[in-house]
């Protein structure tokens, strides 16, 4: 303790603060005890557990499971969850689409974010309507407009060697442009097809949190860097680089963790489009995320599972991390 | 080209026109733009066109989001007839209302499912709103010890991803009893289930700390003085604290009432036959035409997908200004 610490406080204060004190002492957790409750079950205990069973497997080598437990079958400290996943052709597949989408569409979204908001922000009439217009996607339900993307997207009576029945709409307009419909989402359709749809759909989802975020940044930026610059003569393109980027480092920093977190994360644009499946018919599982990994080892693979969760939660965090060490050096301010 | 006249003279060109035309404008803006920006960057004039250029970047964008919902309304009132032609038509010939009525029939029973789906969303959005402003309140108003700490711990839990926490959850849910099996479950089962899908969910700590710092901002002096006329806490916390933070309460009342509206991995896990909420009844639904295996019936799951979307847009064109705002400060979605 120092000195300073220990000089006499104003008495009135004190006396104050010590008779709610000591009142308010059991009230406060009397309060808290609700949401304290519930957070040690469904959170805290989680947490620990998770981490507990990912590292639990049985004698002969397989990885925990609920069902194993109940019949007392005993386990032993191990590694042979990660071994198991990491050896599992099904999880590098899931890695590679899970950063695939995620290092494809962030950056494209956020760009194409940045614009639009920099586009709202520099006019005034329709304003209110193209933002709302523009937020409509983040209100919707993914799953069910990922199944529009889906009838949009796909043929209808599709038979090897003969016309489809139906092409949908989006081959229409190629057709109409004097391309070649594309088989996007059906039995024959390539991964890169697969891949564009997908991206298309992430990124349309993406937007309105990224242009909501960036709009709110850019109003706040004060007009005055903006007439400096037209005094200077800058040109727009040198504005845009040298003003509005820097001034809005930090939200762009933002947005782009969390699309980076989100995009680990990817599932339900996946299912919204492909049903559990997850891929075309006759290619199952060509998508499967991460995430999905999780979910479909949850019933019967607990500790597979748990240790799925572990590998995303680091990368998560270092990705996180390295965001953040960029963001650092480079945000303005 | 002398194709695409013929076939806009065959009457079927429609979306050939209204294309090209699109096309010409686009063009002819990015132009018009690059112009601007290249050659009259200080006049006035450069001023006009950049502003068009902006406008019609954004319409265009404003086209590209929109025509989802476009194609998701048109689609839900054609036949399956007209929809699976190989032209798809840009404006349905015949209004097919009986898309609508046939997915409250039959299999996909979407009335029941909304049902459900409210009956979980109310009651986790009661009971949430509870357990959150009991929590903000003590953060806010009430001085103990450990305060501090608790709060930092709190905050720190919501960088770890949910899936993480879906797992265990999952093996305690089944330890309950909470996580339906049978085909056609009972009361007792179907009760179960309701609270497995409630309460891992109730305590959102984003919600906690956006409450609490609204609490924070009204004035300690409200509070000694209410003290000062013998008011009891709970009382001031009615009469006071929570009227003057509504409009935070409604950001998270719609957060949260959304968010079970759209839940998917929890409910398709543990819900089974007891619960069907809308996402998991859509996704998992059975569209086929009848007596088909594989040909799905698009209109009539583009319905379902209406009426599924519907609710949630109407919500917020009437309360745009607390859902945006609740959105701005969180990045989540539910």
């Amino acid at each position: 303790m120092t000195k300073t610490a220990e000089r006499p406080r104003p008495l009135k204060e004190k006396k104050n603060k010590n008779k709610w004190n000591s009142k308010n002492q059991w009230k406060g957790w009397l309060y808290l005890l609700p949401a304290l409750v519930l957070l040690a079950v469904f959170t805290l205990w989680p947490i620990i557990n998770t981490i507990r069973i990912s590292f639990m497997v049985t004698a002969d080598g397989s990885g925990y499971s609920y069902a194993l437990d109940m019949r007392h079958v005993p386990f032993h400290f191990g590694f042979d969850n990660y071994a198991k996943v990491a050896a599992y052709g099904d999880f590098l597949n899931c890695l590679k689409n899970t950063l695939l989408l995620t290092v494809i569409t962030v950056p494209i979204s956020t760009m194409l974010a940045l614009l639009i908001a920099v586009g709202l922000n520099s006019i005034k009439f329709l304003k209110k309507i193209f933002q709302t217009i523009f937020f409509l996607p983040y209100v919707t339900n993914s799953i069910a407009i990922g199944m529009v993307f889906m009838a949009m997207f796909t043929m209808i009576g599709v038979t090897p060697g003969m016309e489809p029945e139906s092409i949908g709409i989006i081959n229409k307009i190629i057709e109409a442009f004097g391309g070649q419909r594309i088989d996007w989402v059906n039995q024959q359709s390539s991964e890169a097809a697969n891949m564009f749809v997908l991206c298309t759909y992430i990124v349309w989802n993406a937007l309105p949190f990224k242009i909501l975020v960036l709009l709110g940044g850019l109003q706040n930026v004060d007009k005055q860097y903006y007439d400096a610059a037209k005094v200077d003569g800058a040109s727009r393109w040198r504005v845009f680089w040298r003003v509005t980027v820097p001034l809005l480092s930090p939200m762009i920093a933002y947005v782009v963790i969390t699309g980076f977190i989100g995009g680990f994360k990817e599932y339900s644009s996946v299912v919204g489009i492909f049903g559990d499946s997850m891929g075309p018919i006759t290619h199952d599982y060509r998508w499967d995320t991460m995430v999905g990994f999780i979910v479909r080892n949850i019933d019967l693979y607990q500790g597979r599972a748990s240790a799925a969760a572990i590998i995303l939660f680091l990368i998560i965090f270092a990705v996180t991390m390295v965001n953040m060490y960029v963001s650092k050096k480079r945000v303005h301010y | 080209m002398m194709n695409l006249l013929a076939r806009s003279a065959m009457g079927q060109g429609g979306v050939t026109a209204a294309i090209i035309l699109a096309v010409v404008a686009v063009l002819l803006v990015i132009g018009c733009v690059v112009l601007c920006c290249l050659f009259f960057d200080k006049h006035a004039v450069s001023h006009f066109f950049a502003q068009f250029g902006i406008y019609i970047f954004l319409a265009v964008v404003a086209v590209a989001v929109l025509f989802p919902f476009y194609w998701m309304l048109i689609s839900s009132v054609k036949t399956v007839e007209e929809y699976n032609a190989y032209s798809p038509t840009l404006w349905p010939q015949k209004f097919y209302w009986e898309n609508y009525a046939s997915v409250f029939a039959g299999d996909i029973d979407l009335g029941g499912m909304f049902l459900d789906t409210l009956l979980v969303g109310v009651v986790s959005t009661v009971l949430s709103l509870v357990v959150t402003v009991l929590s903000a309140y003590a953060f806010a108003r009430l001085e103990f010890k450990g305060k501090n700490i608790i709060f930092a711990l709190m905050l720190a839990t919501m960088m770890i991803p949910g899936e993480l926490f879906t797992i265990t959850n999952y093996i305690t849910a089944s330890g309950l009893g909470w996580v339906s099996q049978s085909q056609h479950p009972d009361v007792a089962e179907r009760f179960g289930t309701f609270c497995g899908l409630v309460i891992p969910f109730l305590v959102s700590v984003f919600y906690i700390y956006l409450l609490r710092q609204n609490f924070m901002q009204i004035p300690n002096e409200l509070y000694l003085a209410a003290k000062v006329d013998g008011t009891s806490d709970l009382k001031y916390l009615w009469k006071v604290m929570i009227p003057l933070s509504a409009p935070t309460l409604i950001s998270i009342t719609l957060l949260k009432m959304m968010g079970a509206w759209n839940s998917y991995v929890w409910p398709n896990l543990i819900a089974g036959e007891a619960w069907t909420l809308v996402t998991v009844g859509l996704r998992s639904g059975n569209f086929n035409v009848p007596g088909s295996e594989n040909l799905v019936n698009y209109p009539m799951q583009m319905a379902a997908v209406v009426l599924v979307t519907l609710p949630l847009l109407i919500i917020f064109i009437f309360c745009r200004k607390y859902i945006m705002r609740g959105v701005s400060r969180s990045g989540i979605k539910g």
